[in-house]
Formats: C-alpha cells, sequence, structure tokens
C-alpha cells in the first residue's frame, strides 16, 4: 500500500466537462506547496477525465488518486463527497483544500458536516505555523483580514479562485486509482447538462486576471459594447455595476460587487461605474485601479491610482486606439 | 407541506461594515441591520409557489441574538406563517460548524418537507451552510438555482454550476437554495404587518436543542487575528483635456499592464 507525507495537504481538483483540469487547479496545488506536500484527487464520470495524473502532476501533485465513483455524473456532490472521504483516510492529510466554486462549495460543506472538521471558506491564502495549518481571509470586501485555525483535527478549507499567484514545481506522474465505497446519502439528480456554450474568447471574469467593468455610465446596452472592446484589447474579463446589470444591459453573471462576484486581479478598468461601497466590497482587492467618470467626485476615485474626470465615450475610443496603435 | 425558510440578519452592506479588532465580532451597532437580501428572495418564493401547494407552513428560522426580533418579525409581515429564533448568548461566534448543527436541529424540531435558503449570504459569503444542514439532516441538496418547481412530493428546478447549466430533481424532504435571479421580496404592507402581531414566534436556545455551544469533542474553526486593511489611498487623477486616453494609456503599459 501506498504511504503519504506526514505533511499532506489533500487537495480535490476539478474537472471540466471536457475532462480536462479546472483552471482553479494550479492554484490549490501551489497553495498546498506552501504548506505540505500536495495529493490531489480527481473524481470523475468513468473515462471522462483524460490523462488526469500527468496533468496535476505538471502542476505539482505529487501524488494524484483518481476516483470514479459510481453517479458521479448524476448526482449531486454526493459522489465527491464520498471519494473524498475516501481519500482523506488514505492520506490523513493536515488540511484539505477545495476551491470555492458553486460545486466545490457543496462538496466542502457536506465533508466537513459528515466528518465535523472544522470548515473556513473563501481563504485567499494559507501557512501553517507549529499547530497546523493557518487559512487567511480577506472579509467585508477586502476591508478586513481575518485568519483562522481549528481548535483541533484538519480543517477544510475552500479558496477563492484566481488568490493564490504561486505555483508548484511540476513533480513526476505517480497515480493510484480510489476505490470508493458509496455512503447512501441521499443526493439530488441531474437530469440533463448543457454545457454552456462559449460565447467569446474572453477570459472568465471569476479569477481573472484583468477585468474591465462597465456602469450606469455606459447609458445603454448598445454603449455597453465600448466595454467589450477595450476588454478585447486588454486581453480583460467584462464585469459590471448593479446599475447595469439591473438595466438589463448584461447578465447577472457579470455582477462585481458584495451581492456578484468578488475579484482580485491585477488591472481593473471602472468605466462609468460611480464605485457604490456596495461595488467596491468587490474589486477593491485589485492590485491596481483605473477609473473613468464623468462626476468628478464619484466615490470610485478615492480608490483608484489612476482615475479620469472626463467622458468615457471620447477617453476610451482614444485608449483603444492608442493601446492598438502601440501593439502594432 | 412544511416549507422552512432560512433568513439572517446582516448589516447593511449599503453601509459601512465594521468588525471589532478585538472580539474579530461582527459590530451589530456599527450599521443598519436588516434582513439579507438573498433571505427575502428564498421567502418570496416560497409565498409565490405556495400558493398552489395544499396546506402549504411557511416557517422562518433564523439564528441571531435577541436583538434580531424587530428585524426578523418583518419576513411574519411579508407572510410567513412562524419565526423559529434561535437566541442564545452562548451562539455568539459560532463557526460554521456550529451553526449547523444548531440550525439542522432547529429544522428537525420543527418538521420539514422543503427547506430554502439563499446561496451566499451578503455578510459570511461562505454558501456552504445549505450544504451542511442537508448532510446533517440526510436528505438531498440542490444548490445555487435559477429556477424552482415544488410540487407536492419532489422539487426541480435550474442550476447555473460551473461551466454548464443542468437541470436538476430531488424527492420531498429536500433542502434547495437559490441565486440572485429570483424577484425581490415583497414589500410588507399594512394588514400585513397587523397580521404578523398575532403570528407565533418561537425562541430556541441551543440546551432546548439538545446542542453544547461549548462541546470540545468537535473541533470548531477560530479567529486567530483580525486587523483592518489599510484604506486605499487615491493615486493620480486628471481631468480630461482632450489626450487623457494616450496618458491612460502611457500609464498601463508603464505598469506593464497593457
Amino acid at each position: 500500500m501506498t504511504t503519504f507525507p506526514e505533511d499532506s495537504i489533500l487537495v480535490l481538483l476539478e474537472t471540466t466537462p471536457s475532462g480536462g483540469l479546472a483552471k482553479s487547479a494550479a492554484g490549490l496545488l501551489g497553495a498546498a506547496s506552501q504548506v505540505g506536500t500536495p495529493i490531489a484527487l480527481v473524481v470523475s464520470a468513468s473515462g471522462a477525465a483524460s490523462n488526469a495524473t500527468q496533468n496535476a502532476a505538471a502542476l505539482g501533485a505529487k501524488q494524484v488518486l483518481t476516483a470514479e465513483p459510481e453517479g458521479a455524473d448524476a448526482r449531486l456532490a454526493v459522489p465527491t463527497v464520498d471519494a473524498l472521504a475516501a481519500a482523506a483516510d488514505l492520506v490523513r492529510p493536515d488540511a484539505v483544500l477545495i476551491s470555492n466554486s458553486i460545486d466545490g462549495r457543496d462538496v466542502a460543506g457536506r465533508f466537513a458536516a459528515r466528518t465535523r472538521s472544522a470548515l473556513a471558506i473563501d481563504a485567499v491564502g494559507v501557512s501553517r505555523d507549529e499547530e497546523g495549518i493557518v487559512a487567511h481571509h480577506s472579509v467585508y470586501g477586502g476591508a478586513y483580514n481575518v485568519d483562522c485555525a481549528p481548535t483541533f483535527g484538519a480543517p477544510v478549507i475552500t479558496v477563492r479562485e484566481g488568490s493564490i499567484d504561486v505555483r508548484a514545481e511540476a513533480a513526476s506522474p505517480e497515480g493510484a486509482p480510489l476505490d470508493v465505497p458509496p455512503s447512501g446519502a441521499p443526493a439530488a439528480s441531474i437530469e440533463s447538462f448543457e454545457e454552456q456554450a462559449v460565447v467569446s474568447t474572453r477570459p472568465e471574469l471569476r479569477g481573472a486576471a484583468k477585468v474591465v467593468a462597465g456602469g450606469r455610465g455606459l447609458t445603454s446596452q448598445e454603449q455597453f459594447a465600448l466595454v467589450d472592446q477595450l476588454a478585447d484589447v486588454l486581453g480583460a474579463a467584462v464585469g459590471a455595476s448593479r446599475a447595469a446589470v439591473d438595466a438589463g444591459w448584461v447578465p447577472n453573471s457579470y455582477q462585481v460587487g458584495q451581492t456578484g462576484i468578488s475579484v482580485s486581479p491585477q488591472l481593473y478598468v471602472a468605466l462609468g461605474v460611480s464605485g457604490a461601497i456596495q461595488h467596491r466590497a468587490g474589486m477593491q482587492t485589485a492590485k491596481t485601479i483605473v477609473a473613468i467618470n464623468k462626476d468628478p467626485d464619484a466615490p470610485i476615485f478615492e480608490i483608484a491610482d489612476f482615475g479620469v474626470v472626463g467622458d468615457l465615450f471620447d477617453v476610451v475610443p482614444q485608449l483603444i486606439a492608442s493601446l492598438s496603435a502601440r501593439k502594432e | 407541506m412544511r416549507i422552512i425558510v432560512l433568513m439572517k440578519e446582516v448589516p447593511d452592506t449599503y453601509g459601512e461594515r465594521k468588525l471589532n479588532l478585538e472580539t474579530g465580532l461582527a459590530e451589530r451597532g456599527a450599521s443598519e441591520a436588516v434582513l439579507d437580501e438573498i433571505g427575502e428572495r428564498a421567502l418570496e418564493l416560497a409565498l409565490t409557489q405556495a400558493a398552489s401547494l395544499e396546506d402549504a407552513e411557511i416557517t422562518v428560522v433564523s439564528m441571531a441574538p435577541e436583538t434580531a426580533t424587530a428585524t426578523l418579525r418583518k419576513a411574519l409581515a411579508m407572510g410567513a406563517d412562524k419565526l423559529v429564533h434561535i437566541a442564545d448568548e452562548n451562539l455568539v461566534g459560532a463557526d460554521l460548524g456550529l451553526t449547523a448543527e444548531v440550525l439542522a436541529a432547529a429544522i428537525r424540531r420543527t418538521g420539514f418537507d422543503l427547506v430554502i435558503a439563499g446561496n451566499l449570504s451578503t455578510d459570511g459569503y461562505g454558501g456552504v451552510l445549505p450544504a451542511m444542514i442537508a448532510e446533517l439532516l440526510g436528505v438531498p441538496y440542490a444548490s445555487a438555482l435559477t429556477t424552482v418547481d415544488i410540487s407536492a412530493d419532489r422539487v426541480s428546478g435550474t442550476r447555473e454550476a460551473d461551466g454548464g447549466v443542468m437541470t436538476v430533481a430531488a424527492p420531498l424532504p429536500a433542502v434547495i437554495s437559490i441565486t440572485e435571479r429570483f424577484p425581490a421580496g415583497r414589500f410588507p404592507n399594512f394588514k400585513g404587518i397587523m397580521a404578523a402581531k398575532k403570528k407565533p414566534v418561537e425562541t430556541l436556545t441551543a440546551a432546548d436543542l439538545e446542542i453544547d455551544p461549548e462541546g470540545l469533542e468537535t473541533p470548531r474553526s477560530i479567529m486567530l487575528a483580525v486587523s483592518e486593511r489599510p484604506a486605499r489611498s487615491a493615486g493620480t487623477k486628471i481631468v480630461d483635456e482632450g489626450d487623457a486616453g494616450e496618458k491612460l494609456a502611457e500609464f498601463l503599459i508603464q505598469n506593464r499592464l497593457a
């Protein structure tokens, strides 16, 4: 039987509908490598994950457990929780890391409740002290930093997507299939699944390195296209303030803010966004913030590294032209 | 059908929210306390669908300090039939695990066919409690639903997950969570506010639920440190004189951001 290092960190890696590893994998393994030996678990429907062991090893997993529990593509969360429970029994890790995605939270919640483990959610970093693994959080929209640890035992930690820059060194592929005894816990059934059509080549908002967001100042759905254009020149994801979402210019999934998606990109460009506290809560941890707004008193300027008071319909086309010219 | 809606009192997101730097707890006095908007949407869904369900009874379950009663009463004014309020000083600062145990015990005690919760609260932003509660109750959980259809013995809906859209279903009893795609909660009218005064409010303690908040046999998540992030300061601010786009391009290139 394989033995696992004392300082093992069990990392649950999600797979995409096409069978590859989800984008969150690199950050999770990177975080794990900072505090111990990353051991990956990849759960998929039978035969659905391709080259999981090689892919996870390339991102730093020292050992890769692959599980194909029954019903993995037919029942929500429970088969993955069963696999995670079996993996944790085997590995006896110092911590379990899971992506703070929709699926990841479902698995983390059930797993922590089932195993009575301490649960820390939406961590932006992990570290190790003499007592074990500590999770670092950024709460109330980045206004406070909070460190948490379990009173004892291995914590279950969900990690905010895009928050970990550290990458682990590639390891040599070493994989083993994991036998998963079903728990019999009732689950919701998946009756149909439709892969979301990729609407553009733009990066996903969650975890994007650059974000261009538009607000009320865009004035209409047609004009919102200006946000898309700048995003494409910068290779950025597109976001929006609540005002733009409520106006119906863009879908809910674009909303950045306390009740939308929280982002921590390298660059955040706010176009015609006033910067209400609600919006700032979802973006003020960005490394560099740029704002264009015609109202000189807009609160967004209080946190902008570079602010332009002006008409965005003049400034943005000039910016796009200028950036495109330099690229050529 | 016994429907339970999980709601909570949160600091208003539109005001400034504070954490106490000594205790790490939310400063409940620092900002206005409101019902969490996502919980109001969950209640609105229950109220809307209750009309077509036989003998629907809607109970709001909340764990909150005693002072939250006034806020929680709004749920009764909106149309919920009953409030179960778990208020216990020993539960102040409860972690997710303890909160889930308390809520699951209160739900079991009340009796339920369907539990409806919001997918993410606007303060803790955890999004894990419904999953934890489903596990503790031993029932299916359908999360992050954008449409919901409730019938006598089954709940189904659309789930917008990472990477795709799925249709999910579960036999009752079950737990579901909904997203912001659902309509906002109704405003209580005068009749609702008057009726709320006569509706039953049950106040429970951890002991009533046979839970020991200080039990040492279960690991708990504790806060080691809390600090306020230094406020971001404003950087360069220019007024467009016809060349701001070019200056901005310059800034982005210099900082290797373009």
